[in-house]
């Protein structure tokens, strides 16, 4: 508890976030089996589940069990999102392979049935030409409780060490801690990490402690250091998180590194289908839509 | 569960497990990280588990440029061997409803390697302390029942306070008094766990409130080194360093970036 200056007393927030536990306790003890049942529904409401769209049936084993990989592009967030779409994804031809379907509160699509390209959001494909090689365009929130499972659902229960992970994504520059004042930096900018498997060098400077990552990137970049994948985490800080033009021309370095090499054959053209992607948006995002 | 650094699991039979609990002022894991740092612990492995929030960052006790690129995750376990001493580091919190899973994994784990004795590090909420706690050392251990009588007798000779019972149900007035650590997080539970499955637990907890929490966090080591003889006891030596733990380097800018000039 603590006394505020009007002389009322209010519950001081705890950040090591044991209010919750405590809480948990009491409903603990408290809980009937309807509760449970509810609880139950919940988790069940909550499930990530891997399905086909095509066909509209769940996979039955997870998604790097099915298909073998040798190089998987994640790119979380819609700038990191646009940047895959606009300079990978317009070379080649590449094939759908599965679909993440999840629900929490920050989802708005309900309906995974019937996506739109510009709604969907957890889609994973494959290069036609080299079936190896595969992308996952991940641009809805996957909260804490289901990134474990979104991780069993795509790497599964055998994690395979012959394979190179490349992760994207953003986070606002006011994240990143640093002596100067976030003010003063020259937004956007990349930060790498990298496992300890992974013997490539990163195309930006590596991310200083203190700072940390956390959500989904942290996740999967997790479950490759502790089972010694190879994998490399690009992290743009940026001012502006909605989708945004510079932002993702920020992500061009990462062209030239190993795990995109010979992926973006047509950079001009990639600009090209970049800024249209940015004007549709922008007609889209008005506040009378 | 825990998944080795290298390709082999090592033995931790008859080890002293330091670990934190998540705690008021996240004291408790200061404490680990000054003690990791101090002692220079090697990192052994990692207790991979879903109960965690997901986090990731560079080596926290990096000294130099070629140690600090090291992966560090939510959950690692440090070693020292020449001490016996094994240390678990949490640094995220508890997902919803999968603390008590975490204990159950956790004091599997410890049964199952062999630990000794497990000592958690914890702290308390400071304003629902009563009057004699008010007025007495801010410090308190527990000890589950099967610790070894030579360490109980130890701890005695210390002339150290046991954390008290308090009433289950503070509202009432006829309630029955228990042990209760508010703010502790997983503390109770693993307190509870080990006295049901017969293991060497002790607590050694402070009374805190959030805010800057690393003289919290330094009061704590003290107060295990009293016990553990970690490091020497400060000596009148003019030439030792005024501080004997070594505050890892990523605890920069605990309280945010730099400021802006032009505020000013």
């Amino acid at each position: 508890m603590a006394a505020t200056f009007f002389g009322e007393v209010v519950k001081a927030p705890c950040r090591a976030g044991t209010e919750d536990e405590e809480e948990e306790e009491e409903a603990g003890r408290r809980e009937t089996p309807e509760d449970r049942e509810v609880r139950r529904q919940l988790a069940r409401k909550r499930e990530v589940r891997l399905l086909r769209r095509q066909t509209k049936t769940s996979l039955e084993v997870s998604l790097l069990e099915k298909y073998p990989c040798s190089k998987f592009i994640i790119a979380i967030g819609n700038n990191a999102v646009a940047f895959l779409s606009s300079f990978v994804m317009n070379s080649g031809v590449w094939e759908e392979v599965g679909c993440a379907k999840l629900w929490n509160e920050w989802c708005r699509t309900v309906d995974t049935a019937h996506l739109s390209p510009s709604e969907a959001f957890c889609v994973f494909y494959h290069l036609k030409s080299n079936p190896l090689v595969f992308v996952c365009q991940c641009s809805c929130y996957v909260a804490e409780d289901q990134q474990y499972q979104w991780l069993e659902k795509v790497f599964g229960s055998c994690p395979r060490r012959n394979m190179q992970i490349t992760i994207l994504t953003c986070r606002h520059v006011t994240d990143y801690k640093t002596s100067e004042s976030t003010g003063s930096l020259p937004s956007p900018f990349l930060k790498a990490l990298k496992t300890q498997n992974c013997k490539d060098t990163a195309c930006c400077s590596l991310l200083e402690q203190p700072n940390i990552v956390h959500g989904l990137p942290a996740a999967v970049l997790s479950y490759c250091q502790v089972w010694k994948i190879p994998a490399i985490l690009y992290l743009c800080y940026t001012d502006v998180m909605k989708l945004d033009l510079i932002t993702v021309e920020a992500f061009k370095p990462i062209l030239s590194s190993r795990s995109l090499k010979g992926l973006a054959k047509n950079i001009p053209q990639g600009t090209e289908v970049l800024k249209k992607l940015m004007t549709t948006n922008e007609i889209q995002s008005n506040i009378y839509t | 569960m825990f998944v080795p650094c290298g390709d082999w699991v090592p033995d931790l039979t008859g080890f002293t497990l330091l670990m934190p609990a998540v705690s008021v002022g996240n004291v408790g894991q200061l404490a680990i990280d000054l003690i990791i740092s101090t002692l220079n612990m090697r990192k052994i492995g990692y207790f991979y588990t879903d109960c965690l929030v997901p986090m990731v960052g560079n080596n926290p006790y990096a000294t130099a440029e070629d140690n600090s690129t090291e992966l560090s995750t939510n959950a690692e376990v440090y070693s020292l061997p020449a001490r016996k001493l094994v240390a678990l580091q949490l640094r995220s919190i508890f997902i919803k409803y999968k603390s008590k899973s975490f204990c159950e994994k956790l004091l599997s784990w410890v049964q199952s390697s062999g630990c000794a004795k497990v000592i958690v590090l914890s702290s308390s909420h400071s304003y629902q302390r009563n009057d004699l706690q008010l007025r007495s050392t801010p410090f308190r251990y527990l000890l589950t029942p099967s610790v070894h009588k030579r360490i109980q007798n130890k701890i005695e000779s210390l002339n150290w306070q046991e954390m008290e019972k308090s009433p289950c149900i503070p509202q009432m007035d006829d309630s029955e008094f228990c042990v209760r650590v508010p703010g502790g997080g997983i503390t109770k539970t693993l307190y509870d766990e080990s006295c049901s499955k017969e293991i060497q637990m002790a607590i050694l907890l402070k009374f805190v409130s959030e805010g800057d929490n690393i003289p919290d966090a330094l009061g704590l080591v003290e107060y295990l080194n009293e016990w553990l003889q970690i490091i020497k006891p400060c000596s009148d030596d003019p030439t030792t360093p005024a501080l004997p733990w070594k505050i890892p380097s990523s605890w920069r800018l605990l309280f945010g970036s730099g400021l802006p000039p032009a505020l000013f």
